[in-house]
């Protein structure tokens, strides 16, 4: 399983020309999700590439920030792609699917408001498989280095001398 | 010279943990000659090793070994097998701690005699008071360089404390200050001042907090008379048939088993390890486990009346910036049983990184109503609560028959419910809380829920009568002369200050008196 930053080998053209949107990504062909804009892409090599892209807006869908780009929800689930978890990431995408058809929709991603999607997680809110998720996404999401910028946040400040000459006590709209 | 005593010499008192009470017991020996062996669970950490950043600090320094809990506390919950954020590691939890050195109020230590009897909390007074701790207080404060304290200035106020301090005298509060804390305002004790860099619980970088792990711990073995065993986990402790402890079986940094003989032995694994210790070393002369005729050994477990205030408002704060516990709120510490609960609170500032927030918040939230809040993460303040919780003898540390750790010992389970008063207490201050951030223009506020407990208290209990506690008020076990108890589990109340200036004092204290009562034989 491979995240890459960039496109992978494949123009913007192509590869819109090539895929099916699935939420917050596309599915590009066998074994391939891509974002929209072709910023990232990833390979799977356990899941099947529509369950990722399905993960992948489960996941912006507990945890929304419509600042974040959709590659840091990517980073924090693509840890499920392995032989060993797949197979219970597979039934528990299969379980929102079929949870989303009960509603009338074709699948989870066939859902196209928020408050459906977050409708359907909220039903199966107590089950192993979506506190699974939801746990992994505390650290998986918020935990990523890259991602503390967006939100603001400075991280580690003592290879800089800490704050006590940049702005500790900064404030001036009080 | 670093000491290195022979396991079978029963001379030296042996001291099990090295933090804020087993840490300075041992220096405190160390100066007066006494010949200690220190037994420490963790690996050695100094300010070189530590690291800022929440999850992988924790992951280097918190206690991270099996766990179970119950009752109605929501820790058992989100959090079942972390009931405590407490450090494995040379020097203790003085690495973790904010450093806020507080006092308790004179009241505080005759919680019954003050509050009356309150239905199902087991109040009881100490058997010492603010005039007999006045002088160890003094001591302890000089010890750890506690700003505000003697001539040392008070530390500058960061941003997240001008915001506190600005919805706090808009509400009238009067003690409002940047706090009284163990963290260098000037450089002291060759130790350089607070560079504002955050991350206090993750381990001062710079040696400007005070910690056992860089002061107590190297002074001490500088004198030649204290050995530390680091990576070395306390089983069990033995005795003679004449029912005196007579030495410590533990398990050393490979997993194998060895002993220590013992003059002595005092008791500092902190609240869920010191019970655990004594329960797991029952033998057939003391079948509930070592100095527990009362009963009280592993009962009255108390972890303060806890829970934090966040708040947004529509420009940013960065409270992350700076000393984490910038400063405090003591009004509302004063007993006033008109706000319809005994005891008192103390309003700190605390901020969290992002990846904690998001892991503490709102534990298990998510959905659009929690991202907005981390939304808003740079515009945010904080403050926490620490106010006198409700000795109970249900709230207890017991044996996990079911479950072991890594040496196969039964495991802690810590039971822990509010009492009635712990909750009115904490709806108060949330309400405080809120109107101080609402004051200074605050958009949103979050009413936080409690932490894993940071304060552990109350387990091997002081009492004037040996049926209604573990230890007199030297910390001697009531039941085996040559036994102590060393950390805040010998607390009787928890009062509203952080424990850990009480906890160096009455470390510093028993010191002076074990040396004395060894010179004179009577030990």
């Amino acid at each position: 399983m491979t995240l890459h930053k960039s496109r992978s080998g494949l123009t913007r053209r192509q590869l819109l020309a090539r895929s099916v949107a699935a939420g917050a990504a596309l599915v590009v062909g066998p074994g391939f999700i891509a974002g929209h804009d072709a910023a990232w892409a990833l390979e799977t090599t356990s899941l099947k590439p529509e369950t990722m892209a399905t993960l992948v807006q489960m996941a912006r869908d507990i945890y929304p920030h419509d600042h974040v780009p959709t590659e840091f929800y990517v980073v924090a689930v693509k840890g499920y792609d392995t032989p060993e978890a797949a197979g219970g990431i597979e039934a528990g995408i299969a379980a929102l699917d079929a949870a989303a058809q009960g509603k009338g929709f074709s699948s989870y991603l066939g859902a196209g408001w928020e408050r459906d999607r977050v409708d359907l997680l909220r039903g199966m809110e107590d089950s192993a498989f979506f506190q699974q998720i939801r746990g992994g996404l505390v650290t998986g999401l918020y935990n990523q280095k890259a991602v503390w910028p967006l939100f603001g946040y400075e991280g580690e400040s003592f290879s800089q001398g800490g704050y006590i000459e940049r702005g500790f006590d900064d404030i001036n709209w009080l | 010279m670093v000491a290195k005593f022979d396991q079978t010499d029963s001379n030296v008192v042996v001291i099990i943990g090295t933090g804020a009470g087993g840490g300075v017991l041992a220096n405190e020996l160390a100066q007066k000659g006494v010949k200690v062996v220190a037994l420490e669970a963790g690996g050695r950490y100094l300010p070189e090793d530590y690291v800022n950043d929440e999850w992988e600090s924790f992951g280097q320094l918190a206690w991270l070994d099996p766990r179970t809990t119950s009752g109605d506390w929501r820790v058992a919950r989100d959090f079942s097998g972390l009931p405590a954020w407490i450090v494995k590691a040379v020097g203790g939890t003085t690495t973790h701690w904010a450093g806020a050195s507080l006092r308790f109020q004179d009241h505080e230590w005759k919680a019954l005699t003050t509050y009356g009897r309150v239905d199902g909390a087991s109040l009881l007074d100490w058997p010492i008071d603010g005039a007999e701790m006045a002088p160890w207080y003094d001591k302890a404060e000089t010890k750890l360089g506690v700003t505000r304290t003697g001539d040392r200035p008070g530390l500058p106020g960061n941003n997240n404390y001008k915001v506190f301090e600005k919805g706090a005298l808009a509400l009238g509060y009067k003690e409002v200050h940047t706090g009284r804390m163990a963290i260098n305002s000037l450089d002291f004790d060759n130790r350089m001042a607070c560079q504002q860099t955050g991350f206090c619980f993750q381990g001062c970088k710079w040696g400007a907090k005070w910690s056992a792990a860089y002061t107590e711990i190297p002074a001490g073995e500088a004198t030649g008379n204290l050995e530390v065993r680091e990576r070395c986990h306390a089983a069990r402790i033995e005795h003679d048939d004449t029912g005196k402890v007579t030495g410590v079986v533990y398990f050393d940094a490979e997993g194998k088993e060895q002993r220590q003989a013992a003059r002595i032995v005092c008791v500092a694994g902190n609240t869920i390890e010191s019970p655990r210790l004594l329960l797991n070393s029952a033998s057939a002369m003391f079948p509930d486990g070592l100095a527990n005729s009362s009963g009280q050994v592993g009962r009255n477990y108390m972890r303060h009346v806890t829970g934090s205030v966040y708040a947004v408002f529509d420009r940013p704060v960065r409270m992350w910036r700076g000393t984490t516990m910038a400063g405090i709120i003591q009004d509302e510490s004063r007993n006033d049983p008109a706000r319809g609960f005994v005891g008192g609170y103390e309003l700190e500032t605390l901020s969290l990184g992002l990846p904690f927030m998001a892991a503490f918040l709102d534990p298990g939230g998510w959905g659009r109503e929690f991202t907005t809040a981390l939304d808003s993460y740079e515009n945010m303040a904080g403050m926490w609560i620490v106010g006198e919780d409700m000795p109970q003898e249900t709230n207890r540390v017991t044996l996990n028959s079911d479950v072991k750790d890594q040496f196969g010992l039964a495991a802690p389970n810590v039971h822990f419910s509010d009492h009635p008063n712990d909750i009115a207490m904490r709806n108060h201050a949330y309400a405080q809380g809120i109107a101080i951030y609402n004051a200074v223009g605050a958009t949103r506020t979050f009413p936080t829920p409690p932490y894993p407990s940071t304060h552990n208290l109350g387990t091997n209990r002081m009492s004037e009568n040996p049926r209604d506690g573990v230890v007199n008020k030297w910390g001697q076990t009531h039941d085996i002369p040559n036994l102590f108890i060393s950390d805040g589990s010998q607390f009787t109340t928890g009062a509203a200050e952080n424990p850990t200036l009480t906890i160096v004092a009455l470390a510093i204290r028993q010191a002076d008196h074990i040396a004395r009562e060894m010179s004179a034989n009577t030990l």
